[in-house]
């Protein structure tokens, strides 16, 4: 069966993807439905939803939170993908080398793998992004810090099951640079297990990255929903809508990409379908 | 050798094992604070509003900052053994006291919430594996699936909407209400109080990974040749579920609760800054907002100890449940 027709057979799988490209849609048009900077001052302030004009109402200093949301949803995806993108070709390069040389490099990068996993890894971001000043780029940097090594531990463990097998002995006898036997050979093999936590990663992602935006540390140039949120949450009081809505936004997207998660891997890894 | 001397050793060695990756954390701390722009007397500098060339040197000789960067680590390392963390020159006091001031509260509100995430985790778990795929099994799902991708500051605002704002029966924020001077019994029923909404909050995001994992680990074990064993034998459905089954199945869950300590106080910033919960996640962002690195630095450090002090305890508290666990 194709891929796809394996994914479809999970209805919440194909839910999630029309969500989340629902969103995807709502970042890259966030521009042309709502043209003005989501920082300005939209109108009056504290209107409740559906009133002045605001679909979901805005907030103490007028701003409008829908607008906040679509441009929200770009940050959040843009963040949320290229750090999962740093931290799985992070991953997968330490990973391979360790897997497939053994030896010290094996033993350095187990080591470190192992502190990462001891370090509180929110703590670790929180402190990586101070110390850098916020900024999209360091929020990148500091969440991938944080992701690569459970990719790299992955990698490593596919590598080491594969690397005697007969056809990689074949590839040796053949005369095969190791680099090629690596990334053309092993790496292909190996390539849904890393997909499968590859994806689940962007969920995550964008959870640290709406929660250090929450602790004031987002870009302060850039809207997203956890900044949405930080700065409501003093008017819990008076105005619950400007809290509530970027959190609901949040939790469907994550939601949204742990089902599409799941879709990837019941349709790659067809075996595993029955344990669960 | 007796099991006795055995167990001293596996636990002598673990303890061995833990040193290199406290060293290792120390290390990097230094790092991280060598990689911050400024150092300690820049601060003071800037706090002060106006410092000469000549006396911020002499200030960076006294703290020893001229020296070569060996030599700065070599002290730093001397320092953090001596549980020395350096000083918070906003709250004016050494980070160390802060930080230790400050452990209880978080440690009451992290022990509450492990407790109630295993003990529910485990429940749920259980009642979905044995319901498996019923009604029960699929709203335990959803259920966690839905928890499981919920930022927690977020749900942590929404109970406070909710339970303190609209309904009044918990307190916004606080450990415990200064202003009424309870003593005694009263005053633990007051903390008590205080502490309903954040443990919830905290809780909720492990209570959906301990239900899945209970759930999971149930279904393995229900699989294996001692359950068929057991049913050969005429023991009662009810009775390898509830004796032979679940007692295997907790042991990953044991674990996990250890391997999740460090994500654990990490949500703890989060929940605490959400609640004003006096602790240390409340303290790191206090921290960050007035910048002050090295307080940072230390709760991080701490942190980062406490998780493998942990992780030790739950290492020796399996080989006793487990003893099929090598010890030697």
């Amino acid at each position: 069966m194709t891929f796809w027709k394996l994914f479809a057979r999970n209805r919440g799988a194909v839910a999630g993807l029309a969500i989340l490209g629902f969103i995807a849609i709502m970042g890259t048009t966030a521009q042309l439905f709502f043209p003005a900077d989501p920082f300005s001052l939209a109108g009056k302030s504290m209107s409740p939803p559906g009133e002045n004009g605001f679909l979901l109402g805005s907030d103490s200093l007028g701003r409008d939170v829908a607008a906040g949301i679509a441009h929200g949803a770009k940050t959040s995806l843009l963040i949320g993908l290229l750090a999962t993108l740093v931290a799985v070709l992070v991953g997968v390069v330490m990973g391979a080398l360790a897997g497939y040389y053994g030896g010290w490099i094996d033993n350095l990068l187990m080591r470190a793998t192992e502190m990462f996993q001891t370090i509180p890894s929110f703590i670790f971001a929180i402190l990586l992004v101070a110390i850098m000043k916020p900024s999209i780029e360091s929020i990148v940097i500091a969440i991938a810090v944080v992701s690569w090594p459970a990719v790299a531990r992955l990698v490593r463990g596919e590598f080491l099951s594969m690397r005697n097998r007969e056809f990689v002995q074949a590839c040796h006898t053949i005369g095969m640079s190791d680099m090629r036997i690596m990334l053309r050979e092993i790496l292909p093999n190996c390539l849904s297990p890393v997909i499968v936590i590859g994806s689940l990663m962007v969920a995550t992602a964008i959870l640290i990255e709406s929660g250090l935006a929450f602790l004031g540390l987002g870009d302060p140039n850039i809207m997203s929903w956890g900044f949405q949120i930080g700065a409501g949450r003093t008017l819990l009081r008076s105005a619950w809508w400007v809290c509530t809505f970027p959190g609901i936004a949040i939790l469907i997207t994550v939601l949204a990409i742990n089902l599409v998660g799941e879709g990837i891997n019941d349709a790659l890894n067809p075996r595993l379908r029955e344990r669960s | 050798m007796s099991h006795a001397s055995r167990r001293i050793r596996y636990v002598l060695k673990r303890l061995l094992q833990a040193i290199p990756i406290v060293l290792a954390i120390v290390i990097l701390n230094f790092f991280l604070l060598q990689l911050a722009e400024g150092d300690a007397v820049d601060v003071l500098a800037g706090e002060a509003g106006s410092a000469t060339p000549e006396y911020m040197a002499e200030l960076r000789a006294k703290f020893g900052l001229d020296q070569p960067l060996p030599v700065q680590l070599a002290v730093y390392l001397k320092n953090v053994a001596m549980l020395d963390l350096g000083y918070s020159f906003r709250h004016e006091m050494p980070v160390s006291e802060l930080i230790f001031d400050r452990l209880f509260a978080t440690m009451l509100l992290m022990v509450s919430t492990i407790l109630l995430a295993v003990g529910f985790g485990v429940l749920l778990g259980l009642v979905a594996a044995t319901g498996l795929n019923t009604w029960r099994d699929t709203v335990i799902s959803v259920f966690a699936l839905i928890t499981y991708a919920t930022p927690l500051f977020w749900v942590g605002l929404m109970l406070i909407v909710v339970f303190s704002l609209n309904l009044g029966w918990f307190p916004t924020s606080g450990m415990e209400n200064f202003a009424m001077f309870y003593e005694g019994w009263d005053r633990v029923f007051d903390i008590a109080r205080h502490m309903v909404l954040p443990t919830i909050t905290l809780s909720l995001f492990y209570l959906a990974l301990y239900t899945r994992l209970m759930r999971a680990s149930m279904l393995e074990q229900a699989g294996q040749d001692y359950v068929t064993t057991a049913r050969a034998k005429g023991v009662t459905e009810r009775r390898i579920m509830f004796v032979h089954v679940l007692r295997n199945a907790l042991l990953p869950v044991v674990t996990m609760a250890g391997v999740q300590v460090g994500a654990l106080i990490g949500g703890s910033v989060i929940v605490e800054s959400v609640f004003a919960w006096p602790g240390l996640g409340m303290l790191a962002f206090e921290a960050l907002f007035s910048r002050d690195l090295n307080l940072l630095l230390g709760i991080f450090l701490l942190s980062a100890v406490l998780v493998v002090a942990v992780n030790l305890v739950v290492d020796i508290v399996y080989s006793s449940l487990d003893p099929r666990i090598e010890v030697s």
